[in-house]
């Protein structure tokens, strides 16, 4: 199979998670990813002292999971000799991403205007915290800090609880998704037209279309800000009886369904009155709170059992000790190894199958500077 | 400004916010989106509506999702019907589509069938759990999806019940991923002619959402943990997580625990080492809460600006709409109705060429553009 992309050379910038993971997805796809890194510490990421599980040499895990199937090139861009090498490289390139805070790149002599000097097609892509301008485009751009500006702690957790960040860096990894959306997107109008591109995005600005649904709820009603459910906070803006509840030996998870007929399935006589599905939402703590002691009184499995042939929207709530003891995720094949400096390292791949594929590279993540002498010799720096 | 999806014509079967969700940001960037539906039912989203927000029949979220697309309304089980849609998709260049595994080669639209029609298409489908296997049954749901893929335990704290994510996460990455891998697959129709088949499933868009966790659990075979205290991400040390002051909440990022406390001056930090900072993050984290709630938001703000820390206050949507640094994001965009009202939504979050890309095309009525895309057709 032909890959998606092939020809393209991306010249990756950027560090930690947002920028670093749009390059894995075009890597993915079939594109050549070069890092470009600092020669004494390289991507910070490298040593970013996140949990206390490392690879080889003290690496973090994380490092590695986002930078498989990529080449390392390191230079110190403050110095002209390499600033011009690394210039050299640019010309070659289809691509190039940083996520430098705002006005970096035009310190170094990087920015887009000045390489477009130098390749006039390229593709250029910047992450940034807040966007290029306004009053907080010279703080840092970091996942909690872009969560917490923009209103969704408020949305996950229940009615007392404080604000609850989502646990995942989720600011980095949609506005990396989005990052990529754009950078295709030029090189695709760049086929007919023969043009580059400026492709910008923020990680506030991805985090606002990530809540575009509830937000545009918020904007149209009055600006009346979200309430969390005090039972079983799920979704602030649906109904009884979304939620996890806890059984006798672990959780259960029911999605949006008739309180009636789950009271009829449970033998719940007290939420035969609950007839109106207005008061789903508007009653909805008082209806989770019955259905909280409901659920309390057997195991998931017996729940599952009564619900699942009656078509009610339910599951088990799983860590990912069950996750990768069931059936359902051992079909998928998530799982590659990639080899790194000889290190064989479990990680997942890419999770989108291409004609019936599945897209896998043994490719590990570089060491730094790996490349730098292939990479010299085959472009001729 | 010419975007660089225009001249693209997407069919879209998909219903509620995947494959929806896809529709709309290639509508953003220049594509048209033509939503397929049946007659009189239409996609099922627009009777889907939250707080009961409506407008005129469609509920407002459908409206959300589904601006700046078109509408043709075909019957797929009427054999003219069908006719219609085949040569609509030879002049195609996407389809996606949500439906259960087996519905779409029911009805003569199954990959092989569309591909002897437009050998180009590029074909996305998108599934709750893969097309195999003990779930291929089970709805694909948002919620239930957080809670078998692992999610549900990195939210929320140590203590905490399995918080899910208030969001329709699963739906929004998998959509997202597909606009991706859709442009990449036109890329390579350009280049060769050839289409591709893709196939995405919110299971598989939600583990990779964890790669970094699950890369570090086949590490380590533990699973990583909550904080115990104010949890802001399993795998991070102190004192990242939200912090209560005496008037608000502030969130605090990856520092060291030595230049936070020039910000905090406070003694009981001080005896601790960085190299404790995430096997004693608890212990840490709640010395640091002792101190910050003794002042003001402002008070430590006006402090870690000096200072140059990751510290942002916590918003809620009306104090982040009342702020300067959202107001010049200009995110909002009005959408005109048919009735002359309007309403607003966000806009696209990509820039291109530094301009922001707007538009004010509303969600069709089913069948909307049915006379002039049968014209077209001829």
């Amino acid at each position: 199979m032909n890959a998606l992309l092939e020809d393209i050379l991306v010249l990756d910038f950027s560090q930690f998670l947002s920028g670093p993971s749009a390059s894995l997805r075009l890597a993915d796809m079939g594109a050549r990813v070069i890092k470009v890194e600092r020669p004494d510490t390289g991507d910070i990421c490298r040593q970013l002292y996140v949990s206390d599980v490392r690879i080889y040499d003290g690496e973090s895990t994380i490092f590695h999971a986002i930078n498989r199937n990529k080449e390392s090139f390191s230079a110190d861009l403050k110095d002209p000799v390499s600033l011009a090498t690394v210039k050299e490289l640019i010309t070659k390139a289809q691509v190039m991403i940083h996520n430098f805070r705002p006005g970096v790149m035009e310190r170094i002599g990087l920015d887009y205007d000045r390489v477009k000097a130098i390749n006039p097609d390229i593709v250029y892509a910047e992450v940034s915290g807040y966007g290029q301008e306004g009053e907080w485009s010279r703080l840092p751009g970091q996942d909690l800090l872009t969560q917490a500006i923009s209103g969704i702690t408020y949305l996950s957790g229940c009615a007392d609880q404080p604000p609850v960040p989502m646990g995942v860096a989720v600011a980095d990894i949609i506005a990396g998704t989005h990052l990529v959306q754009g950078i295709l997107a030029a090189l695709f109008q760049k086929m007919s037209t023969g043009e580059g591109a400026l492709i910008q995005v923020s990680m506030l600005e991805s985090l606002l279309d990530f809540q575009f649904e509830v937000l545009t709820c918020f904007l149209n009603d009055g600006n009346e800000l979200p309430e969390r459910s005090a039972i079983n906070g799920a979704h602030a803006y649906i109904a009884a009886p979304y939620g996890i509840y806890k059984t006798t030996d672990g959780y259960i998870a029911i999605a949006m369904c008739p309180v009636t007929t789950l009271g009829d399935l449970m033998k719940v006589a007290s939420l035969r009155k609950y007839t109106n599905p207005d008061h789903w939402f508007d009653k909805r703590d008082e209806i989770k709170s019955i259905l909280k002691e409901a659920f309390e009184q057997r195991p998931t499995a017996e729940w599952l059992a009564v619900l699942e042939p009656a078509d009610i929207w339910c599951a088990n709530v799983y860590d990912y000790n069950d996750l990768l003891a069931s059936e359902g995720y051992k079909l998928l094949q998530m799982e590659q190894w990639v080899v790194s400096n000889h290190h064989r390292i479990k990680t997942t791949r890419c999770p989108v199958r291409v004609d019936g594929k599945r897209l896998v590279s043994e490719k590990g993540a570089p060491l730094l500077g790996e490349h730098n002498k292939k990479i010299t010799e085959e472009f001729e720096l | 400004m010419n975007l660089p999806l225009k001249d693209i014509i997407v069919l879209e079967f998909s219903q509620y916010l995947a494959g929806p969700c896809a529709g709309l940001k290639l509508a953003d960037l220049g594509a048209r989106v033509i939503k397929i539906e049946h007659p009189q039912k239409g996609e099922a989203g627009r009777k889907l509506a939250i707080k009961n927000m409506w407008v005129e029949k469609d509920s407002l979220l459908f409206h959300t999702i589904n601006r700046n697309k078109e509408s043709f309304a075909v019957d797929l089980n009427m054999e003219e019907d069908i006719s219609w849609l085949k040569k609509l998709i030879a002049k195609a260049q996407v389809i996606t589509h949500n439906f259960r595994p087996g519905v779409m080669e029911r009805k003569g639209l199954g990959y092989e069938m569309v591909k002897k029609i437009n050998p180009a298409i590029v074909y996305t489908q998108i599934s709750g759990y893969g097309e195999e296997g003990p779930w291929k049954k089970k709805p694909g749901q948002d919620l239930l999806l957080q809670s078998l893929s692992g999610l549900a335990y990195t939210t929320g704290s140590y203590n905490d019940p399995p918080t899910p994510l208030g969001l329709g996460i699963g739906d929004y990455l998998c959509g997202n991923q597909a606009v991706q891998f859709i442009i990449a697959a036109l890329i390579k129709a350009r280049r060769t002619g050839e289409g591709s088949f893709l196939q995405l499933s919110l299971l598989e868009s939600l583990i990779d959402f964890q790669f970094e966790f699950l890369t570090t659990f086949f590490q380590s075979g533990r699973i990583p943990q909550r904080a115990a205290y104010n949890n802001a991400n399993p795998l991070l040390s102190a004192p990242y997580g939200i912090y209560k002051t005496s008037d608000g909440f502030l969130a605090i990022a990856m520092m060291p625990l030595e230049k936070l406390n020039q910000l905090l001056q406070c003694m009981g930090l001080s005896s601790f080492k960085e190299e404790d900072a995430f096997s004693k993050r608890d212990t840490i984290k709640i010395t640091i809460a002792r101190c910050i709630e003794t002042q003001s938001n402002q008070y430590w703000l006006r402090k870690a600006e000096e200072l140059d820390l990751w510290i942002m206050p916590v918003f809620n949507w009306k104090e982040m709409k009342s702020a300067a640094g959202y107001k010049s994001l200009d995110m909002e965009q009005e959408i005109a109705l048919e009735n002359g009202r309007r309403f607003i939504t966000t806009r696209c979050p990509i820039r291109i060429n530094k301009k922001i890309l707007k538009s004010d095309k509303a969600a069709p009525a089913i069948g909307a553009d049915n006379k002039k895309i049968m014209e077209s057709l001829g």
